[in-house]
């Protein structure tokens, strides 16, 4: 058997904490990759995955990060652990690339798409500019932006899609035919329409172009569609490794067995059917103004909510569902009545749309919300007490500060969060902690209705089931009424009982859930479910690039 | 319970990133110390004794005004206690505690047998100015006005620069685009003319100049917590805060604000700094305090009149040169304190 690509024995990254102190991250982690194999890397974040992967490269702050003795990471057979600026500077983009996460942030914002992936051409390869052009050309083709390549060539980052500004990334990537591609969970910040794509768009490449391919994520189900082995990581070292389909029918590790059956699972308690209605709207517009010219006169309007109507018993869940710029996060804002809109929105038989400022106040006791980000809405100078304890001092809810604290503990308790916790401050907590005190913040107030607005999908895979799992638990204690927003299909399966579909700002589908995700009629909801069940993608236009 | 344990982790964070910068560290302290010392000037230097016993009594003619009289004189004037008259009749019958220095900050040495400016000698550590006063009790007393005056005026200029510019960045739009235009006009003038016109009306007075000072000098802070309440009116935070009902002004000065304090904590002591360069340069130009003053950018137009007194400028050289440093210092400290991705090897 020929040796192979990369092998990877014993590697271990400490960082510098400072005053002496260094922490492991990687520990005596070892791998190794054929020619035109796949490996994936997974693992919950903070697992270690990116650091060894960066470690392939040499790319990690150096001195703060340092590898014990011991280690080595052969390529090719050449020692790459200590090979010298010079020398790596040679392999990085030219026989080793990567393809990072974020693609908004990897890409230079004042730089051509022509200019960016010709960086590595001219670089590696010192082709001439009109040479260069002609592969940049072809390689934009090669990553599936061939209709349009010729025109984008002088398009900035912004003009760009996600899905499209990966795609650019991609084709930097391969731009020197790399023997190595390091995908550093490339799909993660992307619409799971564009994932199931890319993930498509990845495989072929691998195939046509013979490359190996070291896959990290934290989505078992992205895994399994793309890799051919699999090591599974927890707290820096490798717990597990072999051929994906073994490792996944018959997990040996109690990690590998604990991921495995994290996937947000079971389907809504069936619901009264008569209940009152909590929420109606009723022909909800937000319109952004478009303004041109001197005078700034409204010349159009993006449409972001354009004519939706729905309605909401108590105790049932709305899922809202459709990719990023459908026009979901509007919906719930507006609903809330934290973005202008236009229609009706009754809350409780009540017409809430005229009311303004003062008035306002007592009905956002009722409805509450909760945001995808856990470590933007917590205010990072409040301690986590405070934070929850907000809504009862606004409100004037509870007799004095001892009567406040105790409704605080009895509702971090409710989360599950030790109330000894809570004269910590949020970045002391990890980001399912920190949702924890986001629903506890909404649900001391006993709100009646609970926006939710991707709750669970910055969050880590099993940690989403935990939290589906609180959800559910405590609509059926309070009889809340949650609006669920998401673009993760699972997630909406595991709780909504009633399914909406929104393309451009307006409903394309709506329905019971299970109607809804047994038998879609649209074509457009169709291709959502085969991304997000089975990551492949349906073409014919449905979905937007 | 100690201090450390009531602070967050990342507030100890900063305070151990302010003790390793050595050099911030102790110029903070070196400053307090002399800041504290100046704040007592008037034991360490007054033309007034501390401590008097006069016919079994015991008086305290540095907090308490006495007459002639009170000592056996004949005016019913506050007694000169310099004048060998007084000082005789006291010494007769008791005793006088001097302090350290036994001149004001105004009073005149008639006694020196030399012409003023008069070069440093036992009694005149650092000499006298061109009217007999001497330059240790002048710097003394210089140095806490200065210090007192760039205090206060930080002080002001900050929360009016902070409240400016929270306003302005959190409601944006329209509000946004005034107070900057007027900003920009407002920042145009010639900021010195303007003040010695002024001056030119008014007699100015400590609390006169600290308000023309503050006319532009609260612009420094404007831009920075703008630009942060900008940034964070869209953060998720806010928008919970005003889900749950929050005013404008508790969203404000509760949840942004303490993050925008960074930024604001960060440029005071340069602020100060230049406070106390405005200051200076007023008196220098002959513009600023009341003459009589003690003021170190008097003593520096003093230094060019008389440069046959080398002394005169080149103690209030020193003494400006080592308070703006030691202030430089501390503020580079202050700033390595709050930046989230120092680290010290």
């Amino acid at each position: 058997m020929a040796p192979p690509l990369l092998e990877v024995n014993d590697l271990s990254v400490t960082f510098d904490l400072g005053g002496g102190r260094r922490a492991t991250a990687v520990d005596r982690v070892s791998f190794s990759l054929g020619r035109g194999e796949t490996l994936a890397l997974v693992g919950e974040s903070g697992s270690g995955k990116s650091v060894s992967a960066l470690s392939v490269l040499q790319l990690l702050p150096y001195p703060l990060a340092a590898h014990p003795p011991g280690g080595s990471i052969r390529f090719d057979g050449e020692e790459l652990l200590g090979a010298g600026e010079a020398r790596m500077r040679q392999v990085r983009g030219n026989r080793v690339a990567m393809v990072f996460q974020e693609p908004m942030t990897s890409l230079n914002p004042l730089h051509t798409i022509e200019r960016q992936v010709g960086e590595a051409l001219v670089i590696h390869k010192r082709l001439s500019p009109a040479a260069a052009r002609a592969r940049i050309v072809e390689l934009l083709g090669l990553v599936g932006m061939g209709a349009q390549a010729e025109r984008r060539l002088g398009a900035y980052p912004h003009q760009l899609s996600g899905g499209q500004r990966q795609r650019v990334m991609i084709a930097m990537a391969l731009a020197n035919e790399p023997d190595l591609l390091i995908a550093d969970e490339p799909t993660t910040a992307v619409d799971v329409t564009i994932q199931a794509q890319l993930l498509e768009l990845l495989s072929g490449l691998q195939k046509r172009l013979g490359m190996a391919m070291l896959f990290i994520t934290h989505d078992l189900g992205v895994v399994r569609r793309i890799a051919s082995r699999v090591a599974v990581m927890q707290s820096g070292r490798i717990v597990e490794s072999g051929p994906v389909a073994e490792v996944f029918s018959n997990p040996s590790h109690d990690y590998t067995r604990h991921l495995l059956s994290a996937e947000p699972k079971g389907r809504p308690a069936p619901r009264d059917p008569a209940a009152p209605v909590v929420l109606e709207a009723r022909d909800l517009r937000v319109w952004f103004p478009v303004k041109a010219g001197v005078l700034r006169r409204t010349v159009s309007h993006v449409k972001a909510v354009d004519g939706v109507d729905l309605s909401l018993r108590e105790g049932h869940t709305l899922g809202v569902v459709g990719e990023s710029g459908s026009g979901k996060t509007t919906l719930g804002m507006a609903l809330l009545r934290l973005e202008g809109s236009r229609g009706e929105i009754r809350f409780s038989g009540r017409d809430v749309q005229a009311l303004r400022g003062r008035a306002l106040r007592p009905l956002r006791r009722e409805m509450q919300v909760v945001f995808q980000d856990p470590f933007g809405s917590l205010s990072p100078r409040l301690s986590v007490g405070e934070i929850v304890a907000e809504g009862l001092r606004i409100h004037g809810l509870g007799a004095d500060a001892a009567a406040r604290d105790a409704t605080v503990v009895e509702a971090l308790r409710e989360v599950r969060l030790d109330p000894q916790t809570r004269h910590r401050y949020p970045h002391e907590f990890s980001g399912g902690q920190r949702q924890r005190i986001a629903i506890a913040r909404a649900l001391v107030l006993k709100p009646r209705l609970v926006v939710l607005d991707e709750p669970t999908s910055a969050l880590d895979m099993s940690v989403q089931a935990q939290i589906v799992d609180l959800l559910r638990e405590l609509q059926a204690r309070h009889r809340l009424s949650y609006v669920f927003i998401s673009h993760d299909l699972k997630v909406v399966r595991a709780l909504a009982d009633e399914v909406m579909v929104l393309k451009d700002g307006r409903v394309v589908e709506r329905g019971p859930a299970s109607a809804v995700f047994d038998a879609p009629r649209e074509p457009y909801t169709r291709a959502l479910m085969a991304a997000a069940f089975e990551l492949a993608a349906i073409g014919g236009g449905a979905v937007r690039e | 319970m100690s201090l450390a344990g009531r602070l967050s982790p990342l507030n100890r964070r900063r305070l151990e990133n302010f003790r390793r910068n050595r050099r911030g560290f102790w110029s903070l302290w070196i400053f307090l110390a002399l800041f504290a010392v100046s704040l007592v000037s008037e034991v360490i230097a007054n033309d007034r004794p501390l401590l008097v016993r006069y016919e079994g009594q015991l008086r305290v003619p540095f907090l308490v005004a006495y007459p002639e009289t009170a000592f056996g004189g004949d005016f019913e004037t506050e007694a000169d206690y310099r004048d060998p008259f007084v000082r005789n009749a006291i010494e007769e019958k008791g005793w006088i505690v001097w302090p350290l220095i036994p001149f004001g900050h105004g009073s005149v040495d008639k006694d020196l047998g030399v012409p003023f400016p008069a070069p440093p000698s036992r009694t005149h550590w650092l000499g006298t100015d061109d009217q007999g006063r001497d330059v240790v009790a002048r710097l003394l007393y210089g140095f806490r006005i200065s210090v007192l005056f760039g205090l206060t005026l930080t002080l002001v200029s900050s929360v009016v620069g902070v409240v400016v510019g929270a306003l302005q960045g959190y409601f944006g739009g329209w509000v946004d685009l005034s107070v900057q235009r007027f900003l920009e006009v407002w920042g145009g003038m010639p900021v010195l003319y303007l003040l010695i016109i002024l001056s030119a009306f008014i007699q100015p007075s400590f609390w006169w100049l600290l308000a023309l000072l503050l006319l532009f000098s609260w612009m420094a802070l404007v831009d920075v917590v703008r630009a942060e309440f900008l940034r964070a009116r869209n953060f998720d935070y806010v928008r919970a805060a005003r889900a749950l009902g929050a005013g404008d002004a508790s969203i404000m000065f509760r949840h942004v604000l303490p993050n925008a304090m960074v930024a604001t904590l960060s440029m005071m002591p340069f602020i100060l700094s230049g406070s106390m360069v405005q200051l200076s340069s007023l008196d220098f130009l002959g513009f600023g305090l009341p003459p009589g003053s003690p003021s170190l950018g008097e003593m520096i137009t003093q230094g060019k009149n008389n440069l046959q007194a080398p002394w005169l400028g080149v103690s209030a050289f020193v003494v400006i040169a080592a308070m703006l440093s030691l202030l430089v210092f501390v503020g580079e400290a202050v700033r390595d304190a709050f930046d989230p991705r120092k680290t010290f090897r």
